[in-house]
């Protein structure tokens, strides 16, 4: 039997605000444990929390990205349970009316076809703080605690783990236009559960749950689904029946193992928070914070595809990052003339493989824009060849030399001189008599490999343009 | 008469004038304190340091005010007079000691006593032990502010700050023949103040004069940006609401109050008090509050909520006691249960049990449902009315130990106090007779939220017409 793979996403995510949802501590994470720290986040007697206006404003910017309804009249909610590292031993969260609802965003699948996927809700609440477990004792640092932190639950609405994958990813790339988070799932300003659960191809009922945790990269996510996927297909091709259970994914021996199986549904008995007053976003307030958001990823495909005919594939790498397609939108501005073809195969062609191999992004070569134009406009005057050109923009970014001095270092200016080309020439149908021959009966293969054989004797240097001229010219 | 039984205004001229000097004024109060305190032990931790406490310059002069321990006092210990809190001095101070420290105010060394997280209505609740009633010492001083009720009253103290959630100022003004304020909810910052029910806590004076809850209410209230529940209104100078007049104000008197259960003599002295505010010039009428009776379910079922949580933070990780333990859960247990008192641990679970998966909306949910209504009730009241007058309490102070073993009995006391709580609006408490005993009896006053000022008048008028509040108990 074939089926099918149901997935849903929860991801928590840290605001990097100037300070804490509820208190006036400045977020800082170089700081020394329990440094970061005040009376309000601790949770200590008699103090009170006071939200934080720049979060709220965050979460709206974040909802209203991922296209969320909304809620006018929003409010606080305790979520009441014990643990250390939670100083009040409630967690100030949002229960039954979540700051918004009801949104999605696009991924796209392996043909390019847009797929939507459901936002269940996206609520703000304050993040825990951390506990470091020694040998015979556990110490609680609370720096982190009170850190805003916004929920994004998707619907199950991804059916495999690349979507899984692709979600996160496109998630990613707006929460960076957006500029609200770090989003580094290493560092756990961003982190993510996934709801896993197969049921056969056609059914309309929900297969057993399973909860994985403990997953540190995007990567990690799609290999935790990917290996779940395999085990619950085994054990229902056996036959086998399970508890919806939570498991935690172990990096080293990329397994996942069996946390804890359900136990009654935990209460945590939550109800309006006391402290903090029901609070109203109107109409006036999302429509400034509408009119504030940047440009999407998704938006400025659409436009690059436009503007500078781009095709989907080239426009999505482009803008897959925001200060990649800042960089890249700049080259093309600068670049001259009405056809952007040129500069856009030169950005997601040798400027990308440059970048992958350094493990660098786009503009985090550092590249002069300009020295870059220049660098192609000798490749279209043919003053250089195309590889010359490949060449100098990888010692153009180790050295940050010029074009014009990394072409006369190197002495790669085209020969286009035909008294210099025709000795070589000559050379060449010298020692293939076999492909002149071939090329004379008909067989125009021939050209390019005599054409390929001068090259390589100038040393890339030739101008191959001019070369096959004059050997079709001595030829025919 | 000695110093310290003067009231606030009166050593406020003679501070300003120079006439006293603040060492004499904490002399007497010590002396007090060394004479008295053995019978009625109003005050906590009384080993503090007894010294003259040191101001900043500003129009209250160094006098001192006596604080219940549960408003944080910065370095000053502050343990809502429960074992769980042992030890701890907040590194910060509550909104309204930081206002009195900045209007020249001194934080009285010596605490007051309460009930335990104010759970109570007699100060019985106490992990220190009971205070006594300056009247009657084998009688409760009322809660939960009895401490600061009970020093006032015997002149340990010139005047207190308490809190109400449900009553806990005016009810033991009442009981000690002192004046006691709950102003409206959003008035005074809760800032620093250890909380029971966030939603019903307000900070407010207990004073031995209408004039002096008057000063001390201005000095306390206003907007804070640390309480997002306090209002951001101007604050009247209410010294210009003593003025010696009802004539024509409209005085609802609800039908409902007059229950069974309520004590004939109160009930006679309630009377005479209303009379003579008519005799004055007052206008009564009965008035009805319909849902009277579903405010005592109510408030112990939202009060009891959110103090389960709010009394959640108290396990041992970082301040207070700590019970010895091997692994965390038995940490949580022990120090839990070793550390809060009887009728702590009783509203815990019941706010717990309110809150609760299944309950929740039949209990908490249904109970907020009421709480409007009730609030309705004094809303169409007030459109007609300046103000509502009622007893404070069924009874006057009742015996040390009487209703202890009594808890809902005890609860059904708070009836005529609490739903000013849930309706968020102001009652001041005014001694208005004694019984035959010789116990002190108190009338409240309500009115409309942020109207202190009518509150103030009718007081003020009803004490300058009597003189209740000038009888002292022997000590």
């Amino acid at each position: 039997m074939n089926y099918q793979t149901v997935i849903g996403l929860e991801v928590h995510l840290q605001l990097k605000t100037k300070t804490k949802a509820f208190c006036g501590c400045a977020i800082d994470f170089g700081k020394a444990p329990n440094s970061g720290t005040c009376p309000v986040c601790l949770g200590f007697p008699g103090t009170l929390p006071v939200y934080n206006k720049e979060a709220l404003n965050s979460a709206i910017k974040v909802a209203l990205a991922f296209n969320c309804q909304i809620q006018e009249h929003t409010k606080f909610d305790r979520k009441n349970y014990f643990y250390p590292d939670l100083p009040k031993n409630y967690q100030i969260s949002q229960f039954d009316l979540p700051l918004s609802r009801n949104g999605h965003l696009i991924i796209f699948d392996q043909e390019h076809q847009p797929k939507r996927i459901g936002i269940t809700r996206i609520h703000l609440e304050e993040d825990a703080g951390k506990l470091i477990h020694e040998a015979d004792s556990s110490l609680v640092d609370f720096n982190r605690t009170g850190i805003p932190l916004l929920e994004i639950v998707s619907e199950p609405d991804l059916n495999s783990p690349q979507e899984a994958f692709d979600y996160l990813s496109s998630l990613k790339s707006i929460l960076e236009y957006l500029d609200v988070s770090d989003c580094d799932m290493e560092k756990g300003s961003l982190r993510c559960d996934a709801n896993i659960s197969l049921r056969p191809q056609g059914a309309k009922e929900l297969g057993v749950k399973t909860e994985l945790k403990n997953m540190n990269s995007f990567k990690g996510v799609k290999d935790a689904l990917t290996f779940e996927v395999k085990r619950q297909t085994e054990l229902l091709q056996a036959g086998q029946n399970w508890q919806q259970e939570t498991r935690l994914w172990d990096v080293q021996k990329g397994i996942t193992v069996s946390m804890r199986s359900k136990e009654g549904a935990k209460d945590y008995r939550y109800f309006p928070d006391p402290d903090l007053a029901v609070f109203i976003i109107n109409t006036p307030m999302i429509s400034k914070i509408k009119a504030g958001l940047p440009e999407l990823p998704q938006e400025k495909m659409r436009r690059f595809m436009r503007d500078y005919s781009l095709s989907e594939p080239d426009a999505k790498i482009l803008v897959s990052s925001k200060n990649d397609a800042r960089f890249a939108e700049d080259c093309i501005n600068r670049y001259p003339g009405k056809d952007k073809k040129n500069i856009v195969n030169w950005l997601i062609g040798p400027l990308l493989s440059e970048a992958n191999s350094r493990k660098l992004e786009l503009h985090e070569l550092d590249l002069d824009k300009n020295e870059l134009i220049n660098l192609i406009g000798f490749v279209q005057r043919q003053e250089i060849s195309l590889l010359s050109a490949k060449t100098i923009l990888t010692r153009m970014i180790d050295s940050r030399k010029s074009a014009q001095t990394l072409i006369t270092e190197g002495n790669l200016l085209q020969i286009s001189d035909t008294a210099q080309l025709e000795q070589v020439i000559a050379a060449v149908i010298r020692e293939n008599e076999k492909s002149v021959a071939d090329f004379k009966a008909g067989k125009t293969n021939a050209l390019m490999f005599l054409v390929g054989q001068v090259m390589k004797k100038s040393a890339g240097k030739a101008n191959p343009k001019v070369v096959t001229d004059l050997i079709k010219r001595r030829l025919v | 008469m000695e110093l310290n039984q003067l009231t606030a205004h009166e050593l406020l001229d003679k501070l300003a004038r120079k006439e006293v000097a603040l060492e004499a004024l904490y002399g007497a109060l010590y002396g007090r304190i060394q004479k008295t305190e053995s019978k009625v032990r109003a005050y906590v931790r009384s080993e503090a340091a007894r010294k003259t406490v040191s101001s900043s310059p500003g129009p209250l002069n160094g006098l001192p005010v006596t604080i219940k321990d549960n408003i944080c006092t910065e370095g000053l210990e502050t343990e809502c007079c429960s074992k769980i809190l042992k030890g701890f001095r907040p590194p910060y101070d509550a909104t309204v000691i930081a206002k009195l420290k900045k209007s020249g105010a001194g934080i009285f060394p010596l605490k007051a006593n309460m009930d335990e997280f104010a759970f109570g209505s007699s100060t019985e609740n106490s992990f220190f032990g009971p205070t006594a009633n300056p009247w009657d010492l084998g009688a409760v001083p009322g809660g939960s502010s009895g401490g600061s009720a009970a020093a006032v009253a015997s002149d340990e103290a010139i005047w207190a700050l308490g809190s109400d959630t449900g009553g806990s100022i005016r009810q033991p003004a009442s009981f000690c023949g002192v004046v006691g304020l709950k102003p409206t909810y959003g008035r005074v910052s809760r800032f620093g103040l250890i909380a029971f029910a966030s939603s019903l806590d307000q900070i407010g004076p207990i004073t031995k004069d209408v004039e002096d809850a008057a000063i001390l209410t201005k000095v306390i209230s206003g907007y804070d940006p640390n309480d997002s529940t306090s209002v951001n209104l101007d604050v009247p100078d209410y010294t210009q609401s003593l003025v010696n007049d009802v004539k024509g104000l409209k005085i609802g008197l609800p039908k409902e109050y007059l229950v069974e259960g309520m004590d004939p003599e109160v009930k006679s002295i309630i009377e005479e008090a209303v009379n003579k505010l008519k005799s004055l010039g007052a206008v009564s009428k009965p008035v009805s509050l319909p849902h009277t009776e579903y405010a005592v379910p109510v408030y112990y079922i939202v009060a009891t909520a959110e103090a389960s949580s709010n009394l959640a933070r108290f396990d041992g990780v970082q301040y207070g006691y700590r019970a010895k333990s091997d692994n965390l859960i038995e940490m949580y247990k022990k120090t839990r249960a070793e550390g809060f008192g009887e009728e702590a641990k009783r509203r815990i679970l019941l706010g717990t049990f309110a809150l609760s998966h299944g309950y929740y909306d039949a209990y908490y949910l249904r109970a907020l449902k009421v709480r409007t209504l009730i609030k309705q009730d004094f809303d169409r009241v007030f459109n007609d009315f300046d103000c509502i007058v009622a007893p404070v309490s069924p009874t006057a102070a009742f015996k040390i130990g009487e209703r202890s073993d009594d808890p809902l009995k005890m609860y059904l006391s708070d009836i005529y106090t609490i739903s000013v709580n849930l309706a968020g609006i102001p009652a001041i408490s005014v001694p208005c007779g004694f019984t035959k005993k010789g116990l002190p009896v108190g009338l409240q006053i309500m009115a409309k939220a942020f109207n202190e000022e009518m509150l103030f008048r009718v007081a003020h008028t009803f004490e300058q017409n009597t003189q209740w509040h000038k009888l002292k108990p022997k000590l």
